[in-house]
């Protein structure tokens, strides 16, 4: 019997290797949040105060927004030909491919984040007035707390009708905490005015409880009809 | 001393099964029991609940009310290990080839071994050396990785909904011949489909569905066929 880390590691490569040959998550990610750098730096021109003060937001929003196009994509795949039932009747545990799910969502989103933060940075000539460095745990924290509810919740509306409407439904309310603590923590770093400490131990909570929640409901949600 | 015949080893016993989708009841209380080692072939008109029954075997269905033991369990969990199952669309990867399918639907079985994939996939006649993904394959051949992979695990219990639907003459009855074999090395082999003829030499008993439960189960197929 496979370990379930090696079933989430085989999945995972499984993903990855499907998505390279389609690119169908990241290309229409990065399109979309394109557009929203450059709709947002043509319908503002902030001062470099302004932007500190608005860049959290407006990054965060656009990663949200990307992020619910990967997440839209992440079920699809087992869907089609009902792949997903080949899962359910094998002894492979649940969880494991929810972390694998979500794993690979977080590579997504994280190389897309890779990619658009230069041009945030250009766009809005943002220049840090704290400490730098912490944009990083920001940014990880951030990135699962979006893709570990929203693989959940892709999975839940799985099975309904307009379930590209439903997962921004289910997912923008129960991310408004995390939501709030990155934009935060984002604009305390940029800004260097307030510490973002709190906002960053409020992002660990939030993942750890809405972690532990996903892995132990997930069965559940796998398995219903 | 008098000698009594043995008695029938039953792999599958369901009892009263029931399941119901909101209000339309699929299946209605059916009864059975199935002997190991033997291939039954599953019969009846669109919505007679032959899939809906598979599904439940497979573990994919929660039950309305009823039971079902399968080789001695009455949770699916305990013997997945041990069934093997190849729905109507293909449960493969449409971007991958067969080769990179089933070395993926191996390791969840704890299968490591690589000859395992290639010895299954020549089994049903297929390359494994084929790169092509199989979305760019025939049905029949996307219909022969299907039952490919559900034979990866070398099953007990193979339950094979439509395996024939869209595969030609000559490779359906190829596939009766793999199933037969399969049959005879102890699995016990359900297959619903329309197309009985195809399994009229092959198969031990035929199982005729209407509304839901099990109607009658002849091991003739001429003599149902008759009747009606």
């Amino acid at each position: 019997m496979t370990p379930p880390t090696g079933i989430t590691r085989v999945t995972l490569l499984k993903d990855l290797r499907l998505e390279w040959r389609s690119k169908d998550a990241i290309n229409s990610m990065l399109f979309f949040s394109l557009l929203v750098v450059v709709v947002f730096s043509f319908s503002f021109d902030p001062s470099a105060e302004e932007s500190r003060q608005i860049a959290g937001g407006l990054i965060w929003v656009a990663f949200l927004f990307a992020a619910v196009v990967a997440l839209n994509q992440t079920w699809a795949r087992e869907i089609r030909n009902q792949v997903l039932d080949a899962y359910r009747v094998s002894p492979a545990p649940a969880n494991a491919l929810f972390l694998a799910k979500t794993l690979g969502n977080f590579i997504f989103v994280s190389v897309l984040e890779a990619l658009m933060t230069p041009l945030f940075i250009m766009f809005y000539r943002l220049r840090a007035l704290g400490p730098a460095w912490q944009l990083i745990p920001v940014t990880a924290l951030g990135t699962w707390a979006l893709v570990v509810n929203g693989t959940f919740f892709a999975a839940m509306s799985l099975r309904t009708r307009s379930r590209e409407i439903m997962l921004p439904l289910l997912l923008f309310p129960i991310s408004i905490p995390a939501l709030l603590a990155m934009v935060q923590a984002t604009t305390a770093i940029l800004s260097g005015e307030n510490s973002a400490r709190f906002w960053i131990v409020l992002l660990v909570t939030y993942d750890l409880v809405f972690t532990t929640m996903c892995l132990l409901l997930f069965e559940t949600v796998l398995n219903a009809e | 001393m008098t000698e009594t015949a043995p008695r029938p080893i039953h792999v599958i016993t369901v009892t009263n099964l029931v399941k119901q989708f909101g209000r339309f009841a699929a299946l209605r209380g059916v009864s059975a029991d199935f002997s190991g080692g033997k291939l039954y072939a599953i019969l009846g008109d669109n919505g007679a609940g032959k899939t809906t029954l598979l599904r439940t075997l497979a573990g994919l269905n929660q039950l309305s009310s009823g039971e079902v033991s399968i080789l001695g369990a009455s949770k699916f969990r305990d013997i997945c290990q041990q069934v093997g199952y190849m729905a109507h669309p293909s449960l493969l990867y449409d971007e991958m080839s067969a080769m990179e399918n089933l070395t993926y639907f191996a390791r969840l079985y704890g299968i490591t071994d690589a000859a395992r994939c290639v010895a299954v996939i020549r089994s049903v006649g297929l390359d494994p050396e084929l790169e092509r993904p199989v979305g760019q394959y025939s049905q029949g051949m996307r219909q022969r990785t299907s039952l490919a992979r559900a034979l990866l695990n070398d099953p007990k219990i193979l339950l094979l909904d439509e395996p024939f639907s869209n595969v030609d003459l000559h490779s359906a009855n190829d596939m009766v011949h793999l199933l037969a074999g399969v049959r005879d090395r102890g699995t016990t082999i359900f297959i619903v489909t329309h197309q009985a003829s195809l399994l009229e030499n092959a198969a031990d008993e035929f199982v005729w569905m209407e509304f839901g439960k099990i109607v009658e189960r002849t091991r003739d197929l001429q003599r149902r066929e008759a009747a009606q």
